[in-house]
């Protein structure tokens, strides 16, 4: 609790002068970055370990690269900090010409891993445009919904934001990446959430989404028609009887639990099931049991401290927005962050389906890593706007 | 309506409409709740169920292969070493460090093993049924019976190639080629060992040659890098420095097998250990195997080893075993025997197999034993073909050199029997010492006659002199009086150690067999079920299954003739059991026969000393006077059987009581046997020897006999025929 500043004459130059003085004035929310900084450490200190032997000769392949792309986020984060975020607004038809136009892209150019579209090619990287995607369609529907402010409860709008999120997430299932998709659909409905839908539509909306998914899970198979591939809805079912085929699905799950459980307490010296690579994506997908089994309860409590410290400033710079597009971007960055934690957590340690979301800053990835600082980048203008915009009205914020 | 309310002027605080703070509120709440299911399962896994995970991660990722452990040596009863195991280096291959190509190899070897192992199970199966289905045919056919050994071929273990090198594989071949010719192999037969060996015991070494020579291995030592993949590694080979010195009472070692690995006796020992298979090797196995040392392994998720190497835990010697046998008997025991064998040959004998035992009266202490033919353990260090193994094992009628006929030969024993025939008769009232029996070249009985051999007349005489001429027709007549007292002569011998087993420490040995009215029953009983269950006329195991004991089957027994069963090793037991009565006023001790007397450390140190059980039996002196005054005038007065054999022999140093013994089998030449005592006060010695077509007893087997006692009482060696022509 600080106290209340002495109101003055509510002019930029008393801002500035307010922005510019003692610790309140760090051009960013410090406890935000301090989290972001955290979770890069974290996730570099468990890929030199997760990554050493899995490929020959070059043992820290993963860990020089992940760094690098921590670095450039943090660069971009910087960068978007000093942008004012509510400028990009006016570009929403823009934002979400660029979502769809990229996602095309990729299913019509893109190269194949591992079975999936994903992501295309440039001659440096590759680039998965699925996940700078949840940005870009988080920016675009937050741009919708504050044109639609004065009819937000109208069954209308909710029917034209669910439309907008699930074009994007259709397209992105059929790459198939059905973790993004997923994504999409849950931003999409805290962004309805916050925005303030009523109660009624949103129960419609949850209604028709256990509709769907009993569907698509059960009804269709039995009736032959496959709308996932057969080894997603094996994945999404087989965490409730993991044990029944441990060979085949059930068995990076099973291998991913006996890495996190052997961790113990304070984690295990040379963490051989990650290291030897029994748990098959743990640099990316299943980073969390690599953190578990290395650093055991403490380590995974950690991060998990550190992820609680991200979505908790997120929602806290929600509360604090200068403006109604502020708080909606921060109410989507919040559900993105919020869904791909429980989910991948969940699913390394047995208690979710395996849906193949990253987690947000500790996976290997350069998309995923990229977006996320991007996201918090955002967060930290909504944060730099709303104490300069508070400070111009002469008020003070809470932290 | 709008989430946010506008900014009401001068409002300190931050605006925020009660709504927006409810939504807010909850989606922090939702996450609280998220946050603590995580926390608890994390608890769960890490904290309350952790320590099942460390074990599930170590299973997964280490693999432990055994280090061999020395095997405990073998030494006589001096302490001179009888077995022995020698370290040398093995040429061993490391798959994972040889050029590429042997993986895919052994994959495909794998794969052939799976699909000839199902198409083995499914012929299984189908044999099963077949044979169900030809219970109900009474007689099938002839292309019945081909079809049911077709299948059996089908279900028998398959034999899989292995499939050929990739045509890639050209360093691996070329690496393979020159490693034949450093250690004179066929790179043909290096891949195959490598690609059987990773399939036995995957993520171990395998070993392609064990005796390479030390040119060859300073070879490979000096120019390790022109042979990836190819390693040294000491490994322990058993030898037998004697070759076939008592080899069947050895044994030998051999990898455990899968039968084996389900035995009670080697609980606890892991596939691809050496065990003894045979003789002392397997009796005292427990004693001689120590223990396998772990050598723990990390691998990858692919199963591959990863280069760490972990502190090993060293293999524990086995214990070494010292024998009551005495090497130099031995050794002049198996001459005497080949002696022997040789002298019956020359007169145009077949004298192809025999045995002997030598022991200790007093305490069942076995001096030397042996069986013939023999042959050399040393032959089982290297894998055998199927034919040689065959030539060792013998077929159906006639045992191989495998077989220990000392302790498992299965025969009639002719006249040596006579002593507990008389010892019978004597307990039991049967006769009287002085009586008068046998007269004639043959006595009568109903219709049959039984006649002594050669047709020899030696009037009416006693016990004594019967012994002593080995009449034939005095025992026959013993016989037939014992029929009506019942089964005298069966339990005197079970008495005295014949027809049971002795307990001896090896594991084969022969029960035996004391043929008498309820054998005779249980036997047509026998043949009887069979006959009706296989459908066949006669089974073999009794030609006549209505007949019942006879007089005349208890006249034959009495001259150790007819189904008698015993062998060398039960007949010393009794004669002992007799030597020993002799010696102590009647109180005869029956001895367990063996050959462990000490388990000793693998340092030499004392750590356990064998102890075998005895009993005692009560005979009348007397009687026991009598027949040992019958067996040693047959030893040493004229015209007793092997008087002639011992000629020029210390009797009153070391007195000789023995009996000659001729067993007839059907349609080949008799068997030489002879059975002695001698009673030295100091080192009394009871012998066996038995030549199997050898002849009358007093021409092979008695002077075999001689030559044993010679070495062991340090007289003349001197093989002496005698000319008795009794049976």
């Amino acid at each position: 609790m600080s106290p209340l500043s002495p109101i003055t004459a509510p002019d930029t130059r008393a801002a500035d002068a307010a922005a510019a003085r003692g610790p309140r004035s760090a051009p960013f929310d410090p406890l935000l970055a301090l989290a972001v900084a955290g979770l890069g450490v974290c996730s570099v200190l468990t890929l030199k370990s997760a990554t050493r032997n899995l490929i020959p000769g070059s043992p820290d392949y993963y860990v020089q690269r992940q760094a690098l792309y921590l670095g450039l986020g943090f660069v971009a984060m910087l960068a978007l900090s000093r942008l004012d975020y509510s400028r990009l607004r006016h570009y929403m038809s823009l934002v979400y010409g660029a979502l769809i136009f990229s996602i095309l892209a990729v299913l019509a150019i893109g190269h194949s891993a591992k079975g999936a579209t994903r992501a295309i090619s440039f001659p440096l990287f590759s680039f998965q445009a699925s996940e700078l995607g949840k940005i870009l369609l988080v920016l675009a529907l937050a741009a919708f919904m504050v044109e639609r402010a004065r009819h937000v409860s109208e069954r209308d709008t909710t029917i034209r934001v669910v439309l907008a999120a699930l074009i994007p997430a259709m397209l992105v299932i059929a790459q198939p990446d059905l973790g993004s998709g997923l994504v999409y659909m849950v931003i999409s409905y805290v962004l309805l959430f916050i925005a303030g839908t009523s109660w009624k539509q949103l129960a419609a909306i949850a209604a028709l989404v256990a509709v769907a998914a009993t569907f698509v899970l059960v009804a269709a198979p039995a009736a032959g028609v496959h709308v996932l591939k057969p080894y997603q809805s094996e994945r999404l079912t087989a965490f409730l009887h993991p044990s029944s085929n441990p060979k085949k699905v059930g068995y990076q799950q099973l291998e991913s639990k006996i890495a996190i459980g052997a961790g113990q307490k304070t984690g295990r010296s040379g963490a051989p099931q990650t290291s030897l690579n029994f748990v098959p994506e743990d640099q990316t997908d299943f980073i969390f049991a690599a953190v578990g089994e290395k650093y055991g309860f403490l380590g995974a409590g950690l991060v998990l401290l550190l992820f609680g410290l991200l979505i908790s400033r997120t929602l806290r710079i929600l509360v604090m927005s200068k403006d109604l597009f502020g708080s909606l971007i921060a109410a989507g960055i919040a559900g993105m962050l919020m869904f791909q934690v429980f989910v991948n957590v969940g699913m390394t340690i047995g208690i979710m389906p395996i849906t193949g979301v990253t987690l947000p800053l500790v996976s290997y990835g350069g998309s995923s890593v990229i977006t996320t600082m991007l996201a918090v980048g955002l967060l930290q203008s909504i944060y730099v706007q709303a104490r300069a915009s508070a400070a111009l009205k002469g008020r003070v914020l809470r932290d | 309506m709008s989430a946010i309310e506008p900014v009401r002027p001068r409002d300190p605080r931050v605006p925020v409409s009660p709504q927006l703070a409810v939504r807010v509120a909850l989606l922090g709440g939702i996450a609280m709740v998220f946050f603590a299911l995580i926390f608890f399962r994390l608890w769960y896994l890490q904290v309350l169920t952790g320590e099942q995970y460390v074990h599930q991660a170590d299973v997964n990722h280490t693999r432990d292969l055994p280090i061999a452990a020395p095997r405990g040596e073998i030494f006589d009863r001096e302490g001179r070493s009888i077995v022995t195991s020698k370290t040398t280096n093995a040429v061993q291959i490391v798959p994972g460090l040889l050029p590429a190509g042997i993986y895919e190899q052994a994959a495909g070897y794998q794969k052939r093993l799976a699909a000839a192992e199902d198409a083995r199970a499914a012929a299984g199966v189908r044999l099963a049924e077949y044979e169900r289905s030809l219970e109900r045919v009474p007689h099938p056919s002839a292309a019945q019976r081909a079809e049911h050994r077709s299948l059996e071929r089908a279900a028998a273990a398959p034999r899989v190639a292995v499939p050929p090198l990739p045509r890639s594989a050209t360093r691996l071949r070329a690496l393979f080629t020159r490693l034949g010719r450093v250690i004179g192999l066929r790179p043909r037969t290096i891949d195959e060992r490598v690609v059987q060996g990773m399939t036995a015991t995957p993520y171990a070494h395998v070993t392609v040659k064990t005796d390479a020579g030390t040119g060859a291995l300073t070879v490979l030592g000096e120019r390790a890098n022109e042979f990836p993949g190819v390693a040294q590694e000491p490994v322990s080979i058993r030898q037998y420095p004697f070759g076939e010195l008592a080899a069947q009472v050895i044994g030998h070692v051999d990898e455990i097998n899968g039968p084996e690995l389900k035995l009670k006796a080697f609980r606890g020992v892991k596939a691809g250990t050496v065990v003894g298979q045979e003789g002392l090797e397997y009796y005292y196995d427990g004693y001689l195997r120590g223990r396998p040392g772990v050598q723990r392994i990390e691998v990858n998720a692919a199963g591959e080893p990863v280069a760490s190497r972990l502190a090993p835990t060293l293999p524990q010697a086995g214990h070494s075993l010292k024998l009551t046998l005495d090497l130099g008997l031995q050794r002049e025991a198996e001459k005497a025997m080949r002696e022997g064998k040789a002298n019956a040959q020359g007169q145009g004998k077949p004298a192809n197999g025999g045995a002997f035992v030598a022991m200790d009266p007093r305490d069942g202490q076995i001096l030397a034993i042996g069986s013939q033919p023999g042959f050399d353990p040393n032959r089982f260090a290297k894998p055998l073909t199927p034919a040689e193994y065959a030539a060792l094992v013998g077929t159906g009628a006639s045992a191989g050199p495998l077989d220990d006929k000392a302790e498992n030969g299965a025969y009639p024993t002719g006249s040596t029997f006579k002593p507990i025939t008389a010892m019978a008769a004597l307990e039991n009232g049967v006769i009287s010492p002085g009586e008068g029996l046998g007269a004639g070249q043959c006595i009568t009985v109903s219709t049959q006659e039984f006649c002594n051999a050669g047709h020899a007349d030696y009037g009416p005489v006693g016990l004594v002199q019967a012994l002593k001429v080995s009449s034939d027709t005095y025992f026959f007549e013993v016989g037939e009086r014992a029929f009506s007292h019942g089964t005298v002569i069966q339990r005197e011998a079970e008495k005295l150690g014949i027809g049971r087993h002795t307990g001896v420490d090896l594991p084969s040995e022969f029960g035996g067999v004391v043929p008498g009215p309820r054998w005779r029953v249980e036997q047509n009983k026998l043949e009887l079920e069979c006959e009706h269950r296989r459908h066949v006329s006669n089974c073999g195991i009794v030609l006549e299954p209505e007949r019942v004991w006879s007089v005349g089957d208890n006249m034959h027994l009495a001259v150790g003739q007819g189904e008698l069963l015993t062998d060398p090793l039960q007949m010393a037991v009794a004669y002992s059991t007799l030597a020993n009565a002799y010696t102590h006023g009647g109180v005869g001790t029956v001895v367990t026969p063996h050959l462990g007397m000490e388990i000793d450390e693998s340092n030499g140190s004392l750590r356990q000393t064998l102890s075998f059980p005895s009993h005692k039996v009560h005979l009348d002196p007397e009687d026991v006077n009598l027949v040992m005054e019958g067996i040693h005038e047959a030893a040493s007065q004229p015209g007793g059987t092997s008087a002639d054999v011992w000629a020029g022999w210390n009797q009153t140093q070391d007195p000789v009581f023995g009996k000659t013994g001729t067993a007839q089998h059907y349609e080949k030449e008799d068997q030489s046997w002879y059975m002695c005592y001698i009673g030295d006060p100091k080192r009394p010695l009871v012998l066996a020897v038995t030549v199997e077509q050898g002849g009358f007893g007093a021409e092979t087997a008695a002077p075999i006999a001689r030559l044993i006692a010679s070495q062991y009482y340090h007289q003349q060696l001197k093989f002496v025929a005698g000319s008795s022509k009794t049976l």
